[in-house]
């Protein structure tokens, strides 16, 4: 039901596809395989590359990359994934629901659509849209190059932003038409196959005016030993009214290198609430961006990491209150083990204008080991009158009464242990308001423990 | 061999030392009411014998039927039989009551074997209903945010579902009102019987109308300097602990200061 990540790794060893003839991804854009793109598609595609390869590369003396292992960003052994065969196919496709009941969902791996489970019938003629991006950008062009990476990465990963624009093909699109309530959530998996295969997941998210729906993308590696490389980005529009819920539930294996773009605007009276859940990758960074455009506007940014090894998690965020009466509220928790690594630098921006905006940034770090490392760098910049903000970032460790009282109720200590951090995480997990969801949430989180060695 | 048997305990916290030559046998069976004024060191005597990281055992013995527990982690002697309840319990937040006790409960399980869901509840829910517990009780995180009475309640809840050989309460009439005082009580007397051994600690005689002791012991400065039956409560009840300030300048030096 949950995360069955490392049972693919048995399975997976018939035949290794180790030759194969695609080009390194730093070698250029894509040729053939964008051959039935249309035209202005793969201009931007062409502009695209030109900025990635006219940006320096990042570096730790800028602001945005304070304490990120940049070194981590070598991009030079990454290649397009060969195409999967129908054993890969099937065995992937056996390890792809995580939720029973879903809207729909799609299956993506190394950038090929595995297989589609399309919207039931009343939602179709509804008008609520659930394709790949390929279709979109051919079927709905206006509404699509409306909104298509509308939104600059200024946090930090321009040049990974404009990489995934080169090179991006496959992803989904989701369009929830006026007054439409998606009930059931929409499921995406991705999942990195070929050695050292790159991928850049992309969701472009549009809910109309008082439409709703719920989203939840699973990032997954087939195999727990093989390195590679997500780039992606998710972009969710929600119009006057509406309100999205978007999950990511990041469980690469701990080989991936990780970037993740994120821009969420949320107009008039929306609410808008993101969780990201960030279990795997070896470097993986997270932007975050949240316009609140419309009075009334409400975002919810969320996230809890587990990192051990020497994992590195590194999330940068900006909460941007454009108009008055907004409210955006982060709670950010990290659990971290060994000689893991956090970073966070955020900044509430309350833009001239904005009054009566409240918002808020919580970052809490539990450290659970000595040599385990959390940078945080809460900003503010408050160019309105009259609102209501707050930040803080703390770090500390368990508990030693809570750690009593569950000992002396018996309960061994690593059991203890993981009930503590699970607790201390579900502030965050328990905010989503979807059961299913957070319970899957919660399994997600009890495997990583549960494949820790024992101390 | 059936029972809890401490012998010459001397405790010390920061070189000061709390505990000062304790003996004290608690047969299985048997309720022992351990009363004392503030600061004689009862508290300490809970929180030492279920193997509280912060105290320093210079001498003495404990032995639960038999078995010298000192040298058992803390968890270890509660697998084993040894349930403390609380006087100030935990706050333990995002853990729900349902999730803590199943843990728990599940650590008392032969190894490999599972705790059956249905069983758990059924017997959950018999336990909170005798303690007059809301259901929803179980989906609330441990003791965050409870009232004083919740809190004592939740630890005999506790005590009821792990079913201990022997268990020290303590002040667990503190912050009650009578009427929670009375479900608490009720609650511990249903679980009184041939196979439990109760410490009782407590201040106030207020306890024992409720729950009837067979023994009380009075505790002045890490020492048990009387024992008798029921009605020494009633008469520390009536003439205070100001009498046995002889026996502190028996003793000595102030424990505390």
């Amino acid at each position: 039901m949950t995360n069955q990540t490392a049972v693919l790794d048995e399975v997976m060893e018939l035949e290794s596809p180790l030759a194969h003839s695609e080009p390194a991804i730093l070698s250029g854009p894509p040729g053939a395989r964008g051959a039935e793109l249309p035209a202005w598609f793969r201009d931007q595609q062409r502009t695209a590359w030109a900025t990635f390869e006219s940006l320096p590369f990042p570096n730790r003396k800028d602001q945005p990359w304070r304490f990120s292992s940049v070194d981590a960003l070598d991009l030079s052994r990454y290649v397009p994934g060969p195409r999967l065969n129908e054993t890969e196919r099937t065995k992937i496709l056996d390890h792809s629901i995580a939720l029973d009941a879903v809207a729909g969902r799609l299956i993506f791996a190394d950038e090929q659509l595995l297989r589609r489970d399309p919207l039931p019938e009343p939602l179709l003629k509804r008008g609520v849209l659930l394709m790949p991006l390929e279709r979109a950008l051919l079927e709905h062009e206006d509404l699509f190059r409306r909104h298509f990476m509308a939104q600059p990465a200024t946090l930090g990963s321009a040049k990974f932003a404009a990489l995934h624009q080169a090179w991006v093909t496959s992803g989904t699109f989701v369009y929830v038409p006026r007054g439409v309530e998606v009930e059931l959530p929409i499921e995406i998996f991705h999942w990195l196959h070929g050695e050292n295969a790159a991928v850049f997941p992309h969701i472009l998210l549009i809910a109309d005016e008082l439409s709703k729906v719920t989203v939840i993308e699973h990032f997954r590696s087939a195999h727990r030993e093989r390195a590679g490389f997500a780039c992606g980005v998710n972009d969710l529009v929600v119009g006057q009214g509406a309100k999205v819920n978007y999950i990511c539930a990041q469980n690469w294996n701990d080989k991936v290198l990780s970037i993740q773009m994120n821009a969420t605007t949320v107009s008039r009276e929306a609410s808008g609430l993101s969780l990201n859940v960030h279990l795997g990758g070896a470097y993986s960074r997270f932007e975050s961006l949240s316009r609140l455009t419309g009075e009334g506007a409400r975002s919810d940014l969320l996230a809890v990491a587990v990192t051990d090894g020497t994992q590195e998690f590194d999330a940068r965020t900006l909460q941007d209150h454009i108009s008055p009466h907004t409210t955006s509220d982060l709670l950010y928790k990290n659990a971290l083990t060994d000689r893991a690594r956090n970073t966070f630098g955020g900044l509430i921006r309350v833009e001239p204008h904005a009054h009566f905006t409240d918002a808020y940034q919580t970052v809490r770090n539990l450290l659970l080991s000595d040599d385990a490392e959390a940078n945080s760098m809460p900003g503010l910049e408050i160019l309105a009158d009259n609102v209501k903000c707050s930040h803080g970032a703390t770090s500390g460790q368990i508990n030693e009464e809570e750690m009593f009282y569950l000992l002396a109720r018996g309960i061994p200590l690593p059991v203890a242990k993981q009930l503590l951090v699970s607790g201390f995480l579900n502030e965050v997990v328990d905010r989503l308001d979807h059961p299913a969801i957070t319970d899957l949430v919660h399994g997600l989180i009890e495997d990583k423990f549960q494949h820790r060695p024992r101390e | 061999m059936n029972k809890l048997s401490i012998t010459n305990l001397r405790v010390s916290i920061a070189d000061q030392e709390i505990i000062r030559g304790l003996s004290l046998a608690v047969p299985k069976g048997e309720i022992h009411a351990i009363m004392g004024p503030n600061g004689s060191g009862k508290s300490t005597l809970a929180k030492v014998l279920t193997g509280h990281p912060d105290y320093k055992i210079t001498a003495g013995e404990v032995l639960m039927d038999g078995e010298n527990i000192l040298a058992l982690a803390p968890d270890e002697r509660a697998r084993k039989g040894l349930f403390l309840a609380f006087q100030y319990p935990s706050e333990i937040p995002g853990v729900t009551i349902a999730n803590f006790l199943r843990a728990a409960v599940q650590a008392r399980l032969p190894e490999g074997e599972e705790l059956e869901a249905t069983d758990y509840y059924a017997k959950l829910y018999e336990k909170m209903d005798l303690l007059e517990m809301d259901r929803s009780f179980t989906s609330r995180s441990v003791n965050e945010g409870f009232s004083g009475g919740e809190k004592k309640r939740n630890e005999i809840l506790q005590l009821a579902m792990l079913q201990p050989k022997y268990a020290v309460l303590d002040e667990t009439d503190s912050g009650l009102d009578i009427d929670a005082l009375k479900v608490v009580a009720h609650g511990v007397n249903s679980l009184r019987g041939p196979n439990l051994g109760v410490i009782l600690i407590t201040h106030y005689q207020r306890l024992l109308d409720y729950i009837i002791p067979d023994h009380v012991h009075v505790m002045v400065q890490g020492r048990i300097v009387r024992s008798g039956g029921k009605e020494l409560a009633l008469e520390l009840e009536e003439k205070g602990y100001e009498s046995y300030e002889t026996v502190k300048d028996e003793i000595g030096e102030p424990a505390m200061a």
